[in-house]
């Protein structure tokens, strides 16, 4: 019995700990922009899929490599989503500064490109996009340089973003209609494809004869902590991290102090992107990654964000782990199976085995939200003198 | 109005540039128009006071200052530079030191934070300031906060988050300081310290000085007055010519 | 005030406005005939029952626009109300014309054998029918009770509506046993007023019965968007605290104008549903309910024809190039998403009423986006701010 439940317990746990590295970035970006990105989950995957790359390279080299590759992999993943999310923010977000719903479409938009990139980039059209990002910069930089910038760049800007887009297409239409087959071939096929973690973290650790704590997850977890310990230091003990908190709290008041708050917001994207990176190479120990990875994990912690509450850790570390929990507990079918032997209890657990499926644990889950958002509409650590809507 | 509405603002000395040059602003709020046509000047190292009842548009010009709030005709020069297409953080990084109406202390970092924020100001300014500590004249002029290093900027009350405001506005070490009603809902004895302290401000560090204020004998202590009404400026001059009857009629309530 | 106001308030006539009321009413009927005598001689059967298809979305359009471009309320979440409608006439569908005591083919390979008790009322077509619109309605009437009391808007309103909608999308798909989980329902073969669903006579009638009830739709929206109640919703949408402190309830009033959109969007899939053959819980796919709202917002939000034009134009471009470029679709799919929200935030109607302004007729009419009092309410805010802080 208590072993049954120290086991449901750590699952619970190693379940919030998935949840809340995925939501951390998440809420650290709500809480400073008041921007949800719902591109979030497509910066995991693309996480993921560096990992993905990571691991390949790897296996060329072999004995060691194999065994270390997670390593490089994690800072490798979180400066490839911090790069995109920085990508995204300069030329999109920030020109939607309070409008968070359609900041909110606009994120949409790109995780549908997102989603498409990994399922149709090919060498000619990453070839492509270099001759466009080549063009577009180059060009801009020429234009600022000799000419009366401000004057023309209403203009300027699209005639230059569709000219470079349009030589690059046309290269690239060529490149792909005349290269090989080996040339043209996809980079990842559509379907999902298969990380595997390196032998230290398959099994798990036994603790008597019927614990058993994947190490896997255990290394989910301590990533999680290790992620945490980071974000509080930074936040709490950086000059950047002052900065954040201070925007964070009173953005004109901050910027009328001088700090430059556009450089803020381009770097907790950044931040938040990159964290997102890192947890899209921590699920690739848990299952295979594909284009749709990030869909799995979003929804759930954007209810990590809603419960938590805005602009405190502690609530999002708090939510995630009750979330994590309750969704094991009832839809492990422990609840049930721990009510079974009342036959008092019989309606109640017919209830609760209705809802014994991960799926369905997650219909009950938020009604449980809902109801909590009726006693707490901020929160579970609302942050005094802000409004819920931000 | 049959003050100096029109002649221009008698500079003293011909070397004193203008610190801060106001020209034909004009400002609007969707399509009501707040600031109409507000020529000001701010002569360097001297404090000009702003006068007028509640709201004529003092805040809204005070925001438009510092960046807040942009215009939509009109240009405001800050020593000799224009910095009208300039963000805030880039003018408070030009020297130009912010205190709010309802002073605006981020109420979730510390007093020590509060006025470690207030370095940001000095950009590329200051280089050998070591920007860990906090310089002792700032205690030297509000020995209070000395005490309260630890508390949450928040929950400190009006006349402490006051003094906070001003002294986080001179660790930039400002050029120009903007202060909007520094004494307004604070209990006397304190505003006898702000005002002190403000003399003092002005009387070491030399800077000029931006005031929006109700208090009749603070005002008094500036160079220069303006009078605003109805978001345009209807008189102004210099202090010792503020008579009763410009009192009356446009302060009074 | 020297400055000439964008939007005179109107003043016109009673005379005039109802003129313009009925030469708008003329065009929708005109335009309706079109629709149902002119375009099935044009265009073959198949492409016939495309346009129908579009046609019913854009009913859902008109319902997005209701809560977002009116109201400022962003549902993700629409999908929701949609595949209820679908599911509540297909249910009714599944059990019509069956012989007595028999069920559903798919319920035998569950091994259920009795009908679950909430089939029961859909033997009726008279249920049905008011179900199709009352159970979306009440649904939708209920979350937004439970989240517009708190005062939970914005960002977190939109993100709550995709959760539930990924709630139901579970409870659908995962429940076999009630509702035949993944694979939907079927309605090709069933027979609705002696015809089958998915003959050439039932297709027609449909197609009719979606021109109509768009129609009829539009008229709804138009009437429930002008006069004090639509001015209600934009004031809302703009400053909801505004409306509070002039001692109106915003809540009652978003969940009201909730459950209508829900309705709509319950209408409008029961008819795709019949148009397309089936319903499953795709039609709870997050992105088909996000794409709901950039229909609206690719027409122009806050008119109701770019609702409408959005999502026809929309569904057109989807279909062409998603037959030729499969690929491609989700690109450009992507790429609409940011053009329309950085370039072209008012979208066609939008674009088109700045280029030509008020020689447009009134269907291109609707509730400007900036209110001239909105200017007047900061200055009384600020006013009246610096009065409370001397006072104190």
């Amino acid at each position: 019995m208590i072993e049954g439940l120290i086991a449901g317990l750590f699952d619970g746990i190693s379940i919030g700990a998935v949840l809340l590295i995925v939501a951390l970035g998440l809420a650290i970006v709500f809480g400073l922009m008041g921007v949800i990105n719902l591109a979030h989950g497509e910066l995991m995957m693309l996480g993921a899929y560096t990992t993905y790359v990571v691991q390949n390279g790897a296996k060329g080299l072999g004995g060691w490599a194999v065994e270390s590759y997670i390593f490089v992999a994690l800072p490798l993943a979180f400066l490839v989503a911090a790069l995109v999310g920085l990508l995204m923010e300069r030329s999109v977000i920030r020109h939607l500064y309070g409008r968070p719903l359609e900041t909110l479409l606009a994120t949409w938009g790109v995780s549908l490109i997102l989603r498409q990139f990994v399922r149709s980039v090919n060498s000619p059209m990453a070839i492509g996009l270099v001759i466009f990002a080549a063009l577009f910069v180059v060009g801009l930089w020429v234009l600022r340089r000799y000419t009366d910038w401000e004057r023309i760049r209403s203009w300027a800007n699209p005639v230059f973003f569709l000219l470079s887009f349009a030589i690059a297409a046309l290269a690239g239409f060529i490149l792909q209609s005349s290269g090989s087959a080996q040339f043209t071939r996809a980079w990842f096929s559509a379907r999902n494809v298969d990380v595997t973690p390196p032998s230290w973290l398959r099994g798990g650790l036994a603790l008597g004869t019927v614990l058993q704590f994947p190490y896997a997850r255990l290394f989910i977890i301590v990533l999680t902590v290790l992620c945490l310990v980071g974000i509080y230091w930074f936040l709490q003990k950086s000059v950047w991290g002052l900065r954040i908190r201070s925007v964070t709290q009173n953005r004109s008041m901050s910027a009328c102090l001088g700090i430059p708050t556009e450089r803020v917001d381009a770097l907790t994207f950044a931040l938040g992107s990159g964290l997102a990176g890192i947890a899209g190479c921590a699920v690739t120990l848990l299952g295979s990654v594909g284009p749709n990875l990030g869909g799995n994990y979003i929804v759930d912690a954007f209810m990590v964000v809603v419960v938590g509450g805005v602009g405190k850790l502690v609530g999002s570390i708090v939510a995630a782990m009750v979330i994590g929990i309750i969704t094991y507990l009832v839809g492990s079918g422990t609840l049930a199976l721990v009510l079974s032997p009342f036959a008092a209890l019989q309606p109640v657990t017919d209830f609760f085995t209705f809802f014994a499926t991960t799926s369905m644990a997650k219909v009950m889950v938020f009604a449980l939200i809902i109801a909590f958002l009726q006693v707490r509409p901020a929160g579970m650590f609302p942050q005094k003198g802000r409004s819920v809507e931000v | 109005m049959s003050q100096s509405v029109a002649t221009p603002l008698p500079i003293a000395d011909p070397l004193t540039a203008p610190m801060l040059k106001i020209s034909g602003l004009n400002f609007f709020y969707g399509e009501s128009h707040i600031l109409r046509n507000v020529d000001l000047t701010v002569p360097k190292g001297q404090m000009v006071c702003l006068i007028g009842r509640n709201g004529v548009g003092k805040t809204t010009l005070l925001k438009n200052i510092m960046g807040l709030l942009r215009p939509r005709q009109g240009d405001i020069q800050y020593e000799g530079q224009s910095v009208t297409a300039l963000s805030p953080d880039q003018r408070a990084r030009r020297g130009i030191g912010y205190v709010p109406q309802g002073r605006e202390i981020i109420p979730r970092l510390s007093v020590r934070e509060n006025l470690l924020v207030g370095y940001e100001a000095l950009g590329n300014r200051g280089q050998s300031i070591n920007r860990q500590t906090i310089p002792e004249e700032i205690f030297e002029l509000f020995p209070v906060l000395k005490t309260m290093l630890e508390r949450m900027g928040g929950d400190l009350s009006g006349g402490q988050q006051q003094q906070l405001a001003i002294a986080r506005a001179m660790m930039g070490k400002p050029k120009l300081l903007v202060l909007d009603e520094p004494t307004e809902g604070i209990q006397p004895s304190i505003i006898l310290d702000i005002e002190a302290a403000i003399r003092r401000i002005i009387a070491t560090a030399g800077i000029s000085v931006l005031l929006v204020e109700q208090h009749l004998h603070f005002v008094r202590q500036a160079d220069y007055y303006y009078a605003m009404q109805k978001g345009g400026i209807v008189a102004s001059g210099p202090t010792q010519e503020l008579t009763n009857d410009v009192i009356q009629q446009f302060l009074a309530v | 005030m020297a400055v000439d106001l964008p939007i005179q308030p109107r003043r016109t006539s009673k005379a005039l406005r109802q003129k313009r009321l009925l030469i708008e009413a003329g065009i929708v009927v005109a335009i309706a005939l079109v629709l149902i005598l002119v375009m099935p001689l044009v265009l073959t059967g198949f492409r016939l029952g495309l346009l129908g298809r579009f046609l019913s979305l854009a009913i859902v359009a008109l319902g997005i626009d209701l809560i977002w471009g009116f109201t400022g309320l962003l549902s993700l979440g629409h999908g929701i109300f949609f595949a209820l409608g679908g599911y509540a006439f297909a249910m009714y569908l599944q059990l019509t014309e069956l012989p007595a005591g028999q069920l559903p083919e798919f319920f035998s390979l569950y091994g259920v054998s009795s009908l679950p008790w909430f089939w029961q009322p859909f033997y009726s077509l008279p249920f049905t029918l008011l179900a199709m619109v009352a159970i979306p309605a009440i649904v939708a009437g209920l979350f937004g009770y439970l989240v517009f009391r708190n005062r939970i808007r914005g960002v977190y309103f939109s993100i709550l509506t995709q959760a539930a909608l990924v709630v139901f999308f579970n409870f659908f798909n995962g429940q076999q046993k009630l509702i035949n989980g993944t694979n939907g329902l079927k309605t090709a073969t069933s027979v609705f007023l002696g015809q089958q669903v998915g003959g050439p006579e039932m297709r027609y009638f449909f197609y009719v019965a979606t021109v109509i009830a768009l129609a009829l739709m539009y008229a709804l929206c138009r009437w429930l968007t002008s006069g004090r109640f639509g001015r209600m919703l934009v004031a809302i949408r703009d400053d909801e605290n505004r409306v509070r402190f002039s001692g109106y309830n915003p809540a009652s009033f978003k969940v009201l104008v909730f459950a209508v959109s829900g309705a709509i969007a319950g209408i409008a899939g029961a008819l795709y549903t019949v148009q397309s053959g089936i319903i499953s819980p795709q039609a709870m796919d997050i992105g088909f309910s996000i794409e709901m709202v950039i229909w609206v917002a690719v027409g122009g939000r806050a008119t109701l024809i770019g609702a409408i034009l959005g999502a026809v134009l929309v569904n057109i471009a989807r279909t062409m190039l998603s037959e030729r470029f499969p690929d491609v679709w989700l690109f450009f799919q992507g790429a609409l998403f940011l053009l329309v929200v950085t370039a072209l935030p008012d979208g066609i109607v939008g674009w088109v009423r700045s280029r030509f302004g008020d020689r447009l007729p009134a269907l291109f009419g609707g509730p400007s986006a900036v209110p001239a009092y909105v200017a007047e309410m900061e200055l009384e805010a600020e006013s009246y701010r610096e009065k409370e802080l001397a006072d104190q």
